[in-house]
């Protein structure tokens, strides 16, 4: 069966209902999605939840318990081993091997993939100008800072040239100039057609990718791009407002603000809190009847949803419809 | 079907790389079974001389004082004290300063003139079986030889002659029986450690992980971590073996090609037990106490230092499943026997089967447990 878009090419990855189980727990609960050519999908949760699971049944590391998935147009049951040929993994401790230098280490991914020498030796100079490698090609990869190990490691992942790469969790514990520095080069190679599936904790780079999925518990509960899941009607029910009220008291007017009736919920966001109100609410009147009080408001502006609040709501959501089927 | 070795050339590749650039480890790998032979082959004599004693003389005449001489002349008593009280004997033996106290009573030459017979008292301690066997046997024999001397007077041959005959180790010298045995050990320990330890590290470091979601299959990354160990162990041997014959003049009366082509299937061997060791273990603690577990039966069950023949027959089976034991047998066989290949290919070929075993069952568990986890 493939699975075919508008414009013909089969997507990166397509899986329907994909379900893996532990003897009696369900690491993944009946998960389906599509990742399109060219698309950097950002796959977010929680620790635990499944996300590295998910990819080791993408690359057929790990069989399926049931469903079905295809990579690169190829079934994950029977054709794992020409997956793995074609798609690149980085996992989150970048997996090299320190007592190697980095030319070593493109070396040996080079024949892991079986490249032919005059290829590899093309490709080694074209990721070493890449990822601007050069004046560290003699060094132990020890010796690299998190940021320069991390882009080896990128560029071992795609010697082999794959149109798929799994990135597990690529920004842990990497500087933040190394982080935007990463994610520019992964919208560069998008461009170019290379499908980034992602795993992030940060909401930050989550908001980056064009479509973002979150998996909690092994089921998948959210999927579409950024702008979608903010409108979602349980992230923004009807009639709702979501709003953002700055103050140097976030506190004190947090306690008071889960008082006024007509804020259905507020959570602190630095030096504001964000409110989910009733959309008949006057702003002006929210700010006063706060003024009053004593709290000193900077501002009160209405607010698009971030990601996080998309999946602060899905997830609690999620668990009070658990907890319910449960009770 | 080449495709089931993929990634073997790469993953050996970069075993070399690690292996030379860690030449630190390598170094004390090597070296520190050469100090264990040299430590184990000065250090241990197997032939027990010398074993302290203390006398009590209550005679003193010439017989009883030639009796003594006797004892002394077997070079298996040393005498470091006489006393001259029973309690004296008894405490030299209880605070351990003598294993063995000779009593000769006061009447001895006295019955000796008068043709009676006379009693000699041997007290042994028998807390250590090998020394107190010996002191048995040694004290019997002499007691038999002065009686028969004393029954057949003048005529001087016995009527029975046996005339036992040692072959392949006519001195009774400790490294010639130690050495080949202990070589199986050494290399046990080179070999098994350094491959566990590989593979753990890849764990450690989270490389492994890697490594199988490249198309690197089972049976390539096995073989190319193992075969760069295979010719270190093999190294190993040869060093082993120059230090045997120079250092400590043991002769190889066999063939040293024949041993080193059979030692191949126990460095298979070994080296499929590192492996399974490191589809057990996570971390470098755990493949250490592992490999250590698989070292204490090669020790002790596999005839190294102790005859496989007097086992209880649970264990004399169980030493079949060492491999150390089949080793020895070669090495034994070669260096001290001249054996050839008619008489130890059954023990290469187990050798080979119990490689062949391991490594499938190594493969299979990296491909369960640890590719799946």
């Amino acid at each position: 069966m493939a699975i075919v878009t508008q414009n013909g090419a089969p997507p990166a990855i397509s899986a329907e209902h994909l379900v893996r189980r532990f003897g009696k727990v369900t690491a993944v609960n009946d998960a389906s999605f599509r990742v399109e050519k060219g698309e950097i999908f950002g796959f977010l949760g929680p620790n635990g939840s499944g996300k590295t699971t998910v990819i080791k049944l993408l690359t057929g590391l790990l069989p399926l318990s049931a469903g079905s998935a295809q990579v690169e147009g190829l079934d994950v049951r029977t054709d794992s081993e020409s997956i793995r040929e074609r798609v690149g993994y980085m996992s989150q401790n970048f997996s090299l091997y320190d007592d190697l230098t980095v030319g070593e280490n493109l070396q040996f991914y080079g024949r892991i993939y079986s490249l032919e020498p005059a290829r590899l030796k093309r490709r080694i100079d074209e990721i070493v100008q890449l990822n601007s490698l050069a004046p560290y090609f003699n060094r132990l990869a020890a010796q690299l800072s998190g940021g320069w190990k991390q882009r080896l490691a990128l560029g071992c992942a795609m010697l082999h040239e794959p149109q798929l790469l799994f990135l597990d969790e690529p920004t842990a514990g990497i500087d933040p100039v190394a982080r935007r520095q990463l994610w520019d080069l992964l919208f560069e190679l998008s461009g170019h057609g290379i499908t980034f599936f992602v795993t992030t904790h940060y909401m930050d780079e989550a908001e980056r990718c064009n479509h973002v999925a979150y998996i909690y518990f092994g089921k998948i509960i959210a999927d579409g791009t950024p702008n979608s899941l903010r409108e979602l009607p349980e992230v923004q029910p009807h009639g709702t407002l979501r709003v953002e009220i700055t103050t140097p008291e976030v506190t004190r007017a947090l306690r008071f603000a889960r008082q006024i009736p007509g804020i259905r919920s507020a959570t602190i966001f630095g030096q504001s809190i964000h409110a989910l109100i009733d959309d008949q609410f006057d702003l002006h009147e929210l700010r006063e009847q706060l003024l009053k009080n004593g709290i000193a408001v900077a501002e009160v502006r209405p607010l698009a949803a971030s990601l996080e609040d998309v999946f602060v709501e899905l997830t609690n959501k999620h668990q009070a419809m658990t907890e319910a089927a449960r009770g | 079907m080449g495709n089931l070795f993929r990634g073997f050339g790469a993953v050996f590749y970069k075993e070399v790389l690690h292996v030379r650039r860690d030449f630190g480890t390598l170094f004390f790998s090597l070296i520190i079974p050469l100090l264990q032979m040299v430590l184990l082959g000065f250090g241990i004599d197997t032939n027990i001389r010398q074993i302290n004693t203390v006398v009590y003389n209550a005679d003193g005449h010439r017989e009883s004082r030639e009796l003594i001489d006797r004892l002394i002349n077997s070079d298996t008593f040393h005498v470091i004290r006489y006393v001259d009280k029973d309690e004296d004997l008894n405490d030299a033996i209880i605070a351990g300063r003598a294993r063995v106290g000779v009593k000769i009573p006061v009447d001895y030459s006295d019955r000796l003139l008068h043709h009676m017979a006379a009693q000699v008292l041997v007290l042994i301690d028998g807390s250590d079986s090998s020394v107190a066997g010996q002191a048995v046997n040694v004290t019997t024999a002499i007691g038999l030889d002065e009686s028969l001397r004393r029954v057949l007077q003048d005529r001087s041959t016995f009527a029975v002659d046996m005339r036992p005959k040692l072959l392949f180790n006519p001195d009774s010298r400790s490294p010639n029986f130690f050495l080949p045995g202990l070589t199986a050990i050494l290399l046990l320990n080179v070999t098994t450690f350094l491959t566990a330890f590989s593979i753990v590290r890849e764990k450690e470091r989270g490389t492994l992980e890697q490594l199988f979601v490249t198309p690197v299959r089972p049976m390539g990354l096995l073989l190319g971590k193992l075969l760069p160990y295979l010719g270190i162990g093999f190294f190993e041997l040869s060093l082993i073996l120059t230090f045997m014959r120079f250092v400590f003049r043991v002769p190889i009366h066999g063939s040293v090609i024949l041993l080193a082509i059979l030692s191949l299937p126990y460095l298979f061997v070994s080296l499929s037990l590192g492996i399974l060791i490191s589809s057990k273990a996570n971390t470098h603690a755990q493949a250490m106490q592992l490999a250590f577990l698989t070292i204490l039966p090669s020790v002790f069950f596999s005839g190294y230092i102790f005859p496989r023949e007097t086992m209880p027959s649970f264990f004399y089976a169980l030493s079949y499943l060492v491999p150390a034991t089949y080793f020895i047998n070669i090495t034994r066989g070669v260096i001290l026997r001249g054996a050839g290949i008619a008489h130890l290919w059954t023990d290469g070929l187990a050798l080979f089967a119990m490689g062949t075993a391991l490594l499938i069952l190594a493969a299979r568990r990296f491909q369960k447990k640890v590719i799946m986890a």
